[in-house]
Formats: C-alpha cells, sequence, structure tokens
C-alpha cells in the first residue's frame, strides 16, 4: 500500500484510538464501581467515534482495522499497553488524554484536513483528560495502597510517553511546545496527586517512534487476534 | 408495688398497640384505595412491609439482571466483526450498566442501599434473572439476545411502566425507550446474517435455537406454580399473568421469525384459529429449576466474575473514600475549593 503523507498521519491517529478504545472496552463487566462501567465505555466510544472518522479518511475503516497485520500498524506503543490494575489504565488514559487534548486543540485551531475531526473530538478528549486527572488525584492522594499503586503505574507508562511527540508527517503543529505543555500540565497533576514525576527517559530504544513504524510490543499481536479473528474468519462477508 | 406498676406498664402498652394497629388499619384503607385508583404510590407514602420487601426484591432482581447481563454480550466486545457492530455493542453494554445504575436508585428509595443490595447478589441471597446463565457462543448470539432476550424483557417491562410504585414505573419508562432500540438492534443484526453468507445465515439459526426456549423461560413459572404472582397483581406491581405475557412475546416472534428467514426450534408451534393465539410446545421446567437453583451453564462464572470485579475495585473505592474524606475536611476551613470538582475545568 502506498500512503499519501496524510493518509499516513489519519492512520497514525486513528490506530491511536482505535487501540485504546479496543484496551478500554476490555474493562467491561470487569470495572471498580458501576459508575466506571459507564464512564470507561463512553470514552472507548468516544475514540471508537473518532477511528472510524480517521481511518475512513485513510480507506475503508474495517479493511484497515480488521485486515491488516501487526507491522502495519502505526499506534503509539502507549495506547497498546494491557490495562493492568485500575492505576495503570487511568495513568495511561491521563498520558494519552493530555497528548490528544493538546495535540486536537492545535489541529481544531487550524484549516488542515484534520480540523473539523479536532473540533468535535476536542470536547470529548477534554472530558477524557478531567477524568484521569480526577482519578489520578483520588489514587495518588487516597490511602497508601493507591498511592503505592499509581505511583508504580505512571512510572512503569513513563518510558512510552516521548513516542508522542515524534513529529508525524503531514501534521502542522507545534510538537516541541506541546511536549512543554504536556510536562507542565501532567506535572502539575501528579504533584497535586502527591506524587513524583517520573525520572527516567520518556523513551527508550524500542520506544522512540517505534509504534509509528510498526515496531510494537509483545502483547499487541495478541490483541489483534482477538479483534480480528472472527473477520479474518469469514472473507468478504458484510455484518 | 411491683405488680401495680407491671400492670400498669402492660396496659398502656396494650393501649399503644391498639392505638397502633387502628392506625395501620386506617393507612391499610387510604394505601389500598390509591392502589384501586391506580394512583402512585411515592416513596415517603405509607406502604405494607410486604409491598416494600416485594418491590425490594423484584427491584433488585431487576437491577442485579442488568448488571450480570453486561456480561454474556461484554464477551464479545472485543471481537466485534466490524466497527460498526462494535460501537452498538459497546453503547449497549453502557446503556446496560446504566440501567443498573436507576435501578439501584429506585430501590433506594424504599430505604435499602446499593451496597447491601450488591452484597446479596455476591453471596447469591438475590437472584438475576436466569436467562444471563448461557453462554454466548458465538456473534450470533449477541444478535439473538437483543431480538428475543431483550424482546422477552420488553414484553415483561412495558406494563411496569404502569406499575403502582412511581419511582419503579418512572426507571421502567426510561428502560423501556433504551431496551426497544437495543431490540431492533438485535433483529438487524441477525437479518444482516441471515441474509449473509451460508456460514452467517446457519450461525444465526443456530443461535436462535439455543436462545428461544431460554427466552420463553424469562417470564417465569406458570402461573399455577407462581408463588408471588397472585399478590403482585393485587397490589398492581404486576399487570398481567407469567403466562398471558408468555403467549403474548410468542405471538409477536412468529411473524419476526419469519421475515429474519429463521425458524423457531418448536414442532409444535402452530397457529390456533379458535383461539387466535399461537400453541406451542412445552417448556423443559426440569432445566428452568435447574439453572435457577445454580447449575445452568455460566451460574458460577458469572456469579464470580462479579465477585472478582468488585473485591478487586475495592482498593480503588477505598482510594475515592479517602480522597473525599479529607478533601471535604480541608474545603470546611477554607472557602476556596477550585480544581477538585471538575466542573471548574474551561
Amino acid at each position: 500500500m502506498t500512503l499519501t503523507v496524510n493518509t499516513a498521519a489519519a492512520l497514525a491517529l486513528g490506530d491511536d484510538a482505535l487501540v485504546l478504545s479496543h484496551r478500554l472496552g476490555e474493562w467491561a463487566g470487569h470495572a471498580p464501581v458501576l459508575e466506571e462501567e459507564v464512564a470507561l465505555a463512553n470514552i472507548a466510544l468516544d475514540l471508537l467515534g473518532q477511528a472510524r472518522v480517521l481511518l475512513s479518511m485513510a480507506g475503508d475503516e474495517d479493511e484497515l482495522a480488521y485486515l491488516r497485520e501487526e507491522r502495519a500498524f502505526r499506534n503509539l506503543q502507549l495506547v497498546e499497553q494491557p490495562n493492568g490494575d485500575f492505576a495503570h489504565t487511568i495513568a495511561r488514559q491521563l498520558y494519552f488524554s493530555t497528548y490528544q487534548r493538546l495535540l486536537y486543540t492545535q489541529l481544531a485551531s487550524g484549516d488542515g484536513e484534520f480540523a473539523p475531526l479536532a473540533a468535535k473530538a476536542v470536547k470529548e478528549v477534554a472530558y477524557h483528560q478531567d477524568h484521569a486527572e480526577h482519578w489520578t488525584l483520588r489514587l495518588g492522594d487516597g490511602t497508601d495502597e493507591s498511592h503505592e499503586r499509581m505511583s508504580r503505574a505512571c512510572q512503569a507508562l513513563w518510558r512510552f510517553t516521548g513516542e508522542m511527540f515524534q513529529p508525524l508527517d503531514g501534521v502542522g503543529v507545534d510538537w516541541d511546545g506541546m511536549r512543554a505543555a504536556w510536562l507542565e500540565s501532567v506535572g502539575d497533576t501528579l504533584r497535586r496527586a502527591t506524587l513524583t514525576v517520573p525520572e527516567g527517559p520518556q523513551t527508550g530504544a524500542w520506544t522512540a517512534g517505534a509504534g509509528r513504524q510498526g515496531l510494537h510490543t509483545e502483547s499487541f499481536g495478541r490483541m489483534l487476534a482477538e479483534m480480528q479473528h472472527l473477520h479474518r474468519s469469514h472473507p468478504g462477508a458484510s455484518w | 408495688m411491683a405488680t401495680a406498676s407491671a400492670h400498669h406498664t402492660a396496659r398502656t402498652q396494650a393501649d399503644e398497640a391498639a392505638d397502633e394497629a387502628a392506625r395501620t388499619a386506617a393507612y391499610e384503607v387510604v394505601f389500598d384505595a390509591a392502589v384501586a385508583a391506580d394512583e402512585r404510590i411515592e416513596p415517603r407514602d405509607w406502604m405494607p412491609d410486604a409491598y416494600r420487601s416485594t418491590l425490594v426484591r423484584q427491584i433488585a432482581q431487576h437491577a442485579h439482571s442488568e448488571i450480570i447481563g453486561m456480561q454474556p454480550e461484554a464477551n464479545w466486545i472485543t471481537r466485534a466483526p466490524s466497527l460498526r457492530r462494535k460501537a452498538i455493542l459497546m453503547a449497549k453494554v453502557q446503556d446496560e450498566a446504566g440501567h443498573g445504575l436507576y435501578l439501584y436508585s429506585a430501590a433506594e428509595t424504599l430505604g435499602v442501599s446499593r451496597d447491601e443490595l450488591l452484597d446479596k447478589l455476591h453471596s447469591g441471597r438475590q437472584k438475576y434473572s436466569s436467562i444471563f446463565n448461557y453462554p454466548t457462543l458465538t456473534w450470533a448470539d449477541v444478535g439473538a439476545i437483543g431480538w428475543l432476550v431483550d424482546g422477552a424483557a420488553i414484553t415483561n417491562q412495558v406494563p411496569l411502566c404502569r406499575c403502582s410504585y412511581g419511582p419503579y414505573a418512572r426507571a421502567m419508562i426510561r428502560v423501556c425507550k433504551e431496551e426497544s432500540f437495543h431490540q431492533r438492534q438485535g433483529y438487524e443484526l441477525l437479518l444482516a446474517l441471515s441474509q449473509g453468507t451460508p456460514e452467517q445465515h446457519a450461525m444465526a439459526q443456530d443461535a436462535v435455537d439455543r436462545w428461544w426456549w431460554p427466552s420463553l423461560m424469562m417470564f417465569g413459572p406458570p402461573d399455577d406454580e407462581s408463588s408471588h404472582s397472585a399478590q403482585s397483581m393485587a397490589w398492581k406491581i404486576k399487570r398481567h399473568s407469567n403466562d398471558e405475557l408468555r403467549q403474548r412475546f410468542v405471538d409477536i416472534a412468529v411473524p419476526q421469525a419469519e421475515s429474519l428467514g429463521l425458524t423457531l426450534p418448536d414442532p409444535d408451534l402452530v397457529w390456533n384459529e379458535e383461539r387466535g393465539h399461537h400453541d406451542f410446545g412445552a417448556i423443559d421446567w426440569t432445566e428452568f429449576w435447574d439453572v435457577l437453583k445454580g447449575n445452568g451453564p455460566c451460574n458460577d462464572q458469572r456469579i464470580t466474575q462479579r465477585r472478582r470485579a468488585h473485591e478487586e475495585g475495592a482498593w480503588v473505592r477505598e482510594a475515592a473514600a479517602a480522597y473525599a474524606d479529607k478533601h471535604t475536611n480541608r474545603a470546611v476551613g477554607s472557602t476556596s475549593t477550585t480544581g477538585e470538582t471538575g466542573a471548574t475545568r474551561a
């Protein structure tokens, strides 16, 4: 498949939303409290809606979601990370929603092809970020156990955060400015939650733009196997 | 003298008891008249203890069914075969959690707490609909649940929109709107399969074969074996008998199956001109009672998953409570709470 520049960008952004939506969908029926069943499904649905618009800009949404193999997916490694405990899910959401909000705010103010999507999605991701920040506060500044778990989760996912600021061709935003704004926003939330900002590097040898190049982590292939199995078992069928 | 004083106390108690009984009798007359006039009973109104406990049992069981009912469908969220279907299914499972929330709120107006009810669900002291103890083995099961299970639920629930207890009736109005939507989506899912490839058609037929009889069982035991029916009908909690509702459901489902191009797994199913209804075969009540007693295919699995979600989420709920405590205390001594409510975020 030869991709034009903007198609590649639509795929990258669409894959982020698709994959994170799938991970959040795994929570259905397992959430710690009924209100979170509603909230997590709600966020997953918003993301799936964004994914469908973005993938449709790049081609047929179902072909792209169900018939590409692991090496052809362009999502960030952050969003494919397994749910872990509730703290891991919240840390992943805090990191990603903050990024998405900054990105979509910039895209919405421009006149590029992503502006209409971004204008709608920015309202959704503001809600997602708000939800993640409030849980970060509750868990960080809750009990000793929740503080410990939230601290571990923030630390564990930190090395996947640098990849978000690798410039995407065709997406005209101020990437360095976004990184600074992200660090300020996340840092402020973590401090209010009595947590410390992780000290390690934001990328490792395998995470510096790797997901965007189709290099993923091991659990991702298994996630795709589950997601694609039925669709691939009935070639050409419509649903 | 001790005896005179004891005598006096006993007499006072007897007088009070007589007053209490007279008062209860008077309240009961008002209550019965309100029910007879199709007025709504509201949370602050007097009601017989048995009316209250019947409603708590029924609404709680209904709420639990919404929560446990998320599992068989959530089982397919990660495998839904198109993004459109995945979005529909996620929205549906989300609605079910919402229905659970409305219904626990309705039950709480009767003086019980959601935690107490969840505890009864987790310990097996309160039940949920036996239909959710059947497994979802293929994608078509998602459609069969929408069409048949939600269809049966709606047949049961539409009359509950006129139930004598106001909060329950109002919850049912909201629930029924969303349920009808889910049912149409289930029907449409099955139709796509039925008109699809031969493999898809076979998948749809197999699902209908497996879900048909369990759906008929959702209306409960036959009228002559239903222990709560007569009283619930007298109180206008229930408006129609189990068998009446079951018949209504069969009469609606038969033509729908025809337009789907699918058959129903009952050789005795036939239109009875004289009755103006479909006759249908005998239900396997042994299986029904067996599933109800906990021996269905998924009883253990469903309740284990529910308990595990609750237990594994305990630290999260404790954290939220601890955080709320700390910040309520701080807020008392300060006039500014900005940043903690979410409402202030621009």
